[in-house]
C-alpha cells in the first residue's frame, strides 16, 4: 500500500484527498449494514472491486477503516488476510493468489467471516486423518514398543 | 488430455476434493469467482453450489484473423491459482496458440473434441473472418469460413472473444480489404449455407446442428479484460448458461455500464474541469480527459471498476482518454484523440468552401434579384384618379 | 448501420452536409437582403445612422411598459428560453469543443449541473410557449405550420441533448447520435426558415433605429 502511494507520487498523479466521492458513501453503508447486522442478525458484504474508486481511494478507505483487534492469516489456494478493523464487526478480507497478487478484497459486516469458521467438510475428513493417523501410531506402537523404549 | 477424458463425467466438486482442495479454499475460490464474474457477493453460496456440482465443458478456441492479443491477455491474467482452476475445470481441447500438438494432430484433436461432444462443447472464437477471398486466412488448408461453420454447427454455445470476432475489429475497418465480418455477422450471412462440402469425413455424427440460432455471447475488448473473458467462461462453467446479455450480445455483469458512468474522473467533468493537454495543470490534477477525445461515454466495458493488471489501474487511470475499443467500428471514429462531441470532418476547410459557394450563389441571386426589382420598378404604373373612378 | 456506425456517420458526412447547407444558406440569404439595396435618400441627414441604430438594438430589446402589461407571458417566457438556449448551446464543456474546432478559440464552460438546469427550464418554457400559442385564438390563427416545424426544431435538439445527457432509454452512443442528427436538421433548416431571425434581427432593429436617426427623430 505504501509503495503504490509512492508510485503514484512520482508519477505526480492525484491521489484521493480531494475527491474522496465514494468513500464517505461507502463508509454510510457500512454504518447502515453495522445496525443491520445488530438488529435483524443480516451480514452484509460488500465487494470493493464493484466500485469505482480513483488512485489512492482504496487506501483512504482502509486508513479509515484502521486495524482493530482481530488479525488472521489464512493458507489457502495462496494467502489470504482477514482483519477486524477498529470497527468492530466490520472486517476485511483480502484474498491473495500464490503469487500475492489480489484476487479479492471485500468488506464483511458480520460477527464472524465464515471463511474463518471451520468447515464442515474439511472436519470430518480431518477426522478421518486423525484416526488414520491414531491407527497407524497404534500400530506402530504395538511393533516398535521394544525399540522406542531403548532410547 | 487421456486423463481430461477419464475424469470428463466428475464434477467440478469432486475434482477439486481429489486435488486436495480444501472447503475453505473452495469458498475462498467462490469469493474471488464471484468477484470476477462481477456477481453480488450475496451470490458466493449459490455459486458455491453450482459449481460443486458442475462438469468440465470441453471448449474449442478458433483464432483467424486477429494478432493474438486476446489470448496474451488471457493468459496475462496473472491470477495464477484462480486461472489455473478454470482451467483445469475445462477441458481445453483445441487452442492451435496454446495448444501442444500441431499440424494434423492438432487438427485431429480438434475434431476429435467435436466428435465427442457434439452439441455441447464451448467454441471460443477470436479474430474476424474473410469473406472476400478465402485464402486470406487458412489453417491447415482449410478456410477460416469452413473451420468456424464446420465447429460452430456442434457448439452449444459461441463466445466471441475480442472486438474482431465480436464486430469485426482492425480488419473490418475501412476500407475493410478482406471483406472482414465478425462473427455474428458471418452467421447472419452463412448460418443457413449448407454443410455439406465442409463436413469432414472424420466427423460422423454432425447432423441437426443448425448454426442460423447458436446462443453468441460477444466479449469485446481490444485485447478484452483478461477477468472479464475468464468471467465470462466461468459463468458458463458454473451455471451452465448464457449470462444476461445486452442488444450486442454482451454480457450486462461487465458491459452494463459505460465507462463515464464508472469513471472516478466524473466529478470532474461534471464541474466542468478538463485537462486541455496531456501535461498541463489539468492532467496533473486528474481532470476529465473528454477535450483529449475520450470516448468512455460511448463505451461500455468493465475497465472502471475491474480495472487491467490484476486490479492495478485502467488507461484513464494512466491519464490516456478510453478509445472506446469495445464497441463496434472504434477504428472508424475518426481519431482517437477527437473529442466525442467534435465532427470527424475537417469543418473549417467545410465552412470555408461553403462559405465561398455562398457568396458565389448569393451574388447571382442577388443580381436576379436587382435584375427583378429594375422591371418591377419599369413596370410599375400608376393609378390615377381616372382609373379608380372607372370602377 | 451498428449504433457506432450510426454515430460516425451524423459525426462526419452528415455534418459535413448540414455544415454547408447551413453556412451557404445563410450567406445567400444575407447576400439577398444586402444586394438588393436601397434607393439613395435624397433628403439630408438631420442626425446620425450609427448611433441611433445601435441605440435602438438596445432599446427595442427592452419591453416598455404597456406591451409588457399586454404580453408579459410572451415577453418573459422569450427571454427565459432564448437565455436558456444561449446557455445550453454556448457553455457547455463538449459544444464549446465544437466552436473551438470551427472558430480556434474558445471560452470557459459552466458547470453541467447548471447547464443541465437551463436546458430544463428552456424545455418547460418551450412547451409553455406552444400551449400558449395553441389556446390563443388569435396567435392560432396567425400560425403556420412553418412556425410549429421551427418550433419543434428548436426544442429537439434541447430534449434529445437532455435525454443523451443522462442517458434514458436506449444506449449512450445512439442516444448521442440522435442529438447530434436533431442539431443537424435544426443547421439544414436554418438559413430557410424564421431561424433565421437569430441573424437578422440586429440588423433589422439597427436599421429601423437608423431611419429615425437619419431623419432626426427618437426611435
Ligand atoms: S475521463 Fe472520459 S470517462 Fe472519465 S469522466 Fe471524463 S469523459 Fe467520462
Ligand atoms: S478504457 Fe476504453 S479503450 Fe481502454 S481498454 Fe477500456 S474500453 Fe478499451
Amino acid at each position: 500500500m505504501s509503495t503504490s502511494s509512492s508510485v503514484l507520487d512520482s508519477f505526480n498523479i492525484q491521489t484521493s484527498h480531494d475527491l474522496t466521492w465514494n468513500v464517505l458513501p461507502l463508509l454510510h453503508q457500512v454504518k447502515h449494514a453495522m445496525d443491520n447486522l445488530l438488529e435483524n442478525n443480516t451480514n452484509e458484504i460488500i465487494d470493493l472491486r464493484s466500485i469505482p474508486l480513483a488512485p489512492g481511494e482504496e487506501d483512504n478507505l482502509l486508513k479509515i477503516l484502521g486495524q482493530g483487534e482481530v488479525k488472521a492469516q489464512l493458507n489457502a489456494l495462496g494467502p489470504s488476510e482477514i482483519i477486524e478493523t477498529q470497527y468492530n464487526g466490520v472486517w476485511l478480507i483480502t484474498h491473495y493468489n500464490d503469487e500475492n497478487e489480489i484476487v479479492s478484497r471485500h468488506i464483511e459486516v458480520t460477527y464472524m467471516p465464515e471463511i474463518l469458521l471451520s468447515q464442515m467438510q474439511d472436519i470430518r475428513s480431518s477426522s478421518q486423518r486423525l484416526s488414520e493417523k491414531l491407527s497407524e501410531s497404534q500400530t506402530d506402537n504395538s511393533t516398535d514398543n521394544g525399540q522406542n523404549e531403548k532410547h | 488430455m487421456t486423463n481430461n477424458k477419464n475424469l470428463k463425467d466428475r464434477t467440478l466438486g469432486e475434482a477439486m476434493q481429489d486435488h486436495g482442495i480444501s472447503r475453505r479454499s473452495f469458498l475462498k475460490f467462490c469469493a474471488a469467482t464471484a468477484s470476477m464474474m462481477a456477481l453480488p457477493p450475496s451470490m458466493i453460496p449459490a455459486i458455491a453450489r453450482a459449481l460443486e456440482t458442475a462438469k468440465k465443458p470441453s471448449v474449442i478456441w478458433l483464432s483467424f484473423q486477429e494478432c493474438t492479443g486476446c489470448t496474451e491477455s488471457l493468459t496475462r491474467s496473472h491470477n495464477a491459482t484462480l486461472e489455473n482452476l478454470i482451467f483445469d475445470s475445462i477441458s481445453l481441447d483445441y487452442h492451435h496458440t496454446l495448444q501442444a500438438a500441431s499440424g494434423e494432430a492438432a487438427e485431429e484433436a480438434r475434431e476429435e473434441a467435436m466428435q465427442e461432444n457434439w452439441g455441447e462443447y464451448l467454441l471460443v472464437v477470436d479474430g474476424s473472418i474473410p469473406t472476400k477471398d478465402m485464402g486470406y486466412s487458412t489453417i491447415a488448408g482449410m478456410s477460416n469460413l469452413d473451420m468456424f461453420l464446420q465447429t460452430a454447427a456442434g457448439a452449444a454455445a459461441i463466445i466471441s472473444v475480442g472486438t474482431c470476432a465480436a464486430f469485426g475489429g482492425i480488419p473490418h475497418a475501412h476500407p475493410n480489404p478482406t471483406g472482414a465480418y465478425s462473427v455474428y455477422d458471418i452467421i447472419k450471412m452463412y448460418g443457413n449455407a449448407s454443410l455439406d462440402g465442409i463436413s469432414s469425413a472424420s466427423i460422423s455424427n454432425t447432423s441437426g446442428g443448425s448454426v442460423a440460432d447458436k446462443p453468441i455471447i460477444t466479449v469485446p475488448g481490444c485485447p478484452p479484460i483478461p477477468v472479464v473473458i475468464t468471467g465470462v467462461l466461468t459463468h458458463y462453467l458454473t451455471f451452465g448458461t448464457i449470462p444476461e446479455l445486452d442488444h450486442l450480445g454482451r454480457p450486462k455483469a461487465f458491459y452494463g455500464q459505460s465507462i463515464h458512468d464508472r469513471c472516478y474522473r466524473r466529478p470532474f467533468y461534471d464541474k466542468g474541469l478538463f485537462a486541455e493537454t496531456f501535461d498541463d495543470e489539468g492532467a496533473k490534477k486528474g481532470w476529465c480527459l473528454y477535450k483529449l477525445g475520450c470516448k468512455g461515454p460511448t463505451t461500455y466495458n468493465a475497465c472502471a471498476t475491474t480495472k487491467w493488471n490484476n486490479g492495478t489501474s485502467f488507461p484513464i487511470e494512466s491519464g490516456h482518454p478510453c478509445l472506446g475499443c469495445s464497441e463496434p467500428d472504434f477504428w472508424d471514429g475518426g481519431g482517437f484523440y477527437k473529442a466525442l462531441s467534435v465532427p470527424t470532418i475537417d469543418i473549417p476547410s467545410t465552412v470555408v468552401y461553403a462559405a465561398a459557394g455562398g457568396a458565389a450563389a448569393g451574388v447571382a441571386l442577388g443580381a436576379l434579384n436587382k435584375n427583378k426589382k429594375s422591371n418591377a420598378i419599369r413596370q410599375h404604373t400608376k393609378t390615377t384618379i381616372d382609373d379608380l373612378e372607372k370602377e | 448501420m451498428s449504433e457506432i456506425e450510426f454515430l460516425n456517420w451524423v459525426r462526419g458526412p452528415a455534418f459535413e452536409i448540414a455544415t454547408v447547407i447551413f453556412i451557404a444558406g445563410v450567406i445567400i440569404r444575407f447576400l439577398e437582403i444586402f444586394l438588393l439595396g436601397r434607393k439613395t435618400n435624397l433628403a439630408e441627414a438631420k442626425g446620425s445612422e450609427m448611433s441611433s441604430g445601435l441605440r435602438t438594438i438596445v432599446s427595442r430589446s427592452i419591453p416598455d411598459k404597456n406591451t409588457f402589461k399586454r404580453s408579459s407571458f410572451k415577453i418573459v417566457s422569450g427571454y427565459i428560453f432564448h437565455l436558456g438556449l444561449l446557455v445550453t448551446i454556448f457553455f457547455f464543456a463538449p459544444h464549446i469543443l465544437l466552436f473551438k474546432e470551427v472558430l480556434g478559440f474558445s471560452w470557459p464552460s459552466l458547470p453541467t449541473a447548471i447547464v443541465d438546469a437551463f436546458a430544463v427550464v428552456s424545455i418547460i418554457t418551450l412547451i409553455a410557449v406552444l400551449i400558449h400559442r395553441l389556446r390563443d385564438n388569435v396567435l392560432k390563427f396567425l400560425s403556420s405550420t412553418e412556425d410549429y416545424l421551427v418550433w419543434l426544431l428548436t426544442i429537439l435538439p434541447l430534449i434529445t441533448g437532455y435525454i443523451a445527457f443522462h442517458r434514458i432509454g436506449m444506449t449512450a452512443p445512439t442516444l448521442l447520435a440522435i442529438h447530434i442528427l436533431s442539431v443537424e436538421l435544426l443547421l439544414v433548416a436554418f438559413p430557410f426558415t424564421k431561424l433565421m431571425h437569430a441573424f437578422t434581427l440586429l440588423i433589422a432593429r439597427w436599421y429601423n433605429g437608423a431611419i429615425s436617426g437619419y431623419r432626426g427623430v427618437q426611435s
